[in-house]
């Protein structure tokens, strides 16, 4: 049974955007997938409360690496309310569809999406505690 | 851009083996079964290609039955000799690296209450003798471990495994569906009882498999209903597939030393080659007890699946571990087997030679590969 990946799909494949690591970040993330063994780390930039920039490095199959691509694409300029609540069926959609077998890759993106804005908030409040703490 | 390093999963048919069937569904399409003058023609013609075949095996006194595929022909002798066996035992050794068709029924015996062990292999993919030597007991009927994998290319020592499983009064079966023409078959010297083989891998027709069985042991079928194969398989006889599978097996035997000694030159200036032109990458499996036919290669820090979605866009056909697991994602059992690091069981990638294949087109594959493993490198966090 072949993949038949859709052409927007083999095209985020093939020309992934927002590759890479952002320098200085505000947060990281990596996630893993036991299942197959896939693996994707995302750095992220906010500004206002607002992804400014969001990159991700991949080891992983076509689908993982165009799943995260388009993904990154969809969530810049977004809140982080916002990309919280993004749903991964967006990103089969958006793709025009992917094969049953491949629809944990881009659960596994969002994934890696709240992973990273949980690590960004996180260190968010350490911040504010370490204030407080300051303040007493 | 067309170039087909898949040929472990199957090959291209050649235009003399085709040939050579044209006449049985045009002409000679005469139900071989029956007693009129067309059906006894047919009859003699198939009984000239199976004696061609058995004698290519060194098989004559053994019983051919062709079947629609390698797993049934391995469905039918795992599962007829236990079935069939009874009072002399239920206890069942397979290989762990065997292809699902032996392991899917090896799994389906257990549910009828025969006892099932694995044999481990080493970490070049070798069947650990000693384990087997342990593992075999007066209950074990029959012992099934394949002559190649499909995987990996590597070669057991059929005739020293026969020689432990013959020693302690059990049955050998071997699934040998990789490796014509690169080995030669030789049941009788070797003490195989039960072989399979099928047309397609050496440039037959697909949906023709061959399980070869001893007459004096018994065996049960899996498919009933007709008197054809001395009602060991019923259906009608497939003439142009048998008279194909016999071409194709002739062909093959005939000119082995050619074909052998071109796709070992292809197999080694390739592997020569990727190790000059791409660095970090390792060989699975043994390369001295493996057939000239295969490369199974790891390229660290990317996923095999990009890679060959990679060359596929470009036209160049490979494989991730078997063609049957790319499409299931749990990491090869055949890897694992061989208790290579997690870390490295998805960046395999299987490339599978034939006589068909040209030097030029290695060449335009490790460019194409050289430039995919970079691109895949440069975002891969894995360094």
């Amino acid at each position: 049974m072949p993949l038949n990946y859709t052409k927007k799909t083999l095209n985020h494949f093939l020309k992934p955007r927002n590759i890479g690591e952002i320098k200085n970040a505000d947060a990281y993330a990596e996630i893993g997938n036991m299942v197959c063994g896939d693996q994707l780390n995302f750095s992220l930039k906010v500004e206002k409360g607002v992804i400014k920039d969001i990159k991700f490095m991949s080891f992983g199959c076509a689908s993982n690496i165009a799943t995260a691509s388009i993904m990154t694409e969809k969530v810049k300029g977004m809140t982080l309310e916002e990309a919280r609540n993004f749903d991964f069926n967006t990103i089969t959609s958006e793709l025009g569809g992917l094969p049953q077998q491949k629809i944990h890759c881009s659960v596994m993106a969002v994934q890696g999406l709240k992973k990273v804005i949980d690590n960004y908030e996180k260190k968010g409040e350490k911040v504010t505690n370490k204030k407080k703490v300051n303040r007493k | 851009m067309f170039i087909y390093l898949d040929n472990a999963a199957t090959t291209q048919v050649d235009p003399r083996v085709l040939l050579a069937m044209e006449k049985y569904f045009l002409q000679d399409f005469a139900n071989s079964s029956a007693i009129h003058i067309a059906g006894e023609k047919v009859d003699k013609d198939l009984n000239l290609a199976k004696e061609k075949v058995a004698k290519l095996l060194r098989a004559d006194n053994k019983e051919l039955i062709f079947t629609g595929s390698a797993s049934e022909a391995n469905n039918f002798i795992i599962k007829g000799v236990m079935r069939a066996n009874k009072d002399k035992g239920k206890h069942l050794i397979v290989s762990q690296i065997e292809h699902p068709c032996v392991l899917a029924p090896a799994k389906e015996l257990t549910q009828e209450g025969f006892e099932v062990s694995y044999v481990p292999v080493d970490k070049n993919g070798l069947v650990k003798l000693s384990e087997l030597q342990k593992m075999i007991k007066p209950e074990t009927v029959l012992v099934s471990i394949m002559t190649a994998n499909n995987e990996l290319g590597t070669v057991q020592d059929i005739s020293k495994i026969a020689k432990i499983v013959k020693k302690a009064g059990a049955y050998f079966h071997t699934d040998a569906v990789q490796v014509v023409p690169y080995l030669d078959i030789n049941m009788e010297k070797d003490n195989i009882d039960f072989l399979t083989l099928s047309a397609h891998k050496f440039h037959g027709p697909k949906g023709v498999g061959l399980a070869v069985i001893s007459p004096e042991i018994k065996i049960t079928p899996l498919i009933t209903g007709g008197e054809q194969n001395n009602s060991l398989r019923a259906g009608t006889i497939n003439t142009p597939g048998i008279i194909g599978f016999s071409k194709a097996l002739e062909i093959a035997y005939r000119d082995k030393d050619k074909i052998r000694e071109k796709v070992k030159g292809l197999r080694d200036y390739f592997l020569n080659k990727v190790k000059r032109e791409i660095d970090k990458v390792e060989l699975n499996g043994s390369l001295e007890k493996r057939l000239p036919s295969n490369l199974n290669l790891r390229f660290h820090g990317v996923e095999g699946e990009a890679v060959l979605m990679d060359l596929s866009q470009q036209g160049i056909c490979v494989s991730t571990g078997s063609a049957c697991s790319a499409q299931n994602l749990k990491t090869s059992y055949v890897l694992q087997a061989l208790s290579i690091t997690p870390d490295y069981l998805n960046s395999n990638i299987r490339f599978s030679f034939s006589k068909y294949n040209s030097k030029k087109e290695l060449d335009e594959t490790i460019k194409v590969l050289k430039a995919s493993v970079a691109r895949l490198r440069a975002f891969s966090p894995i360094k």
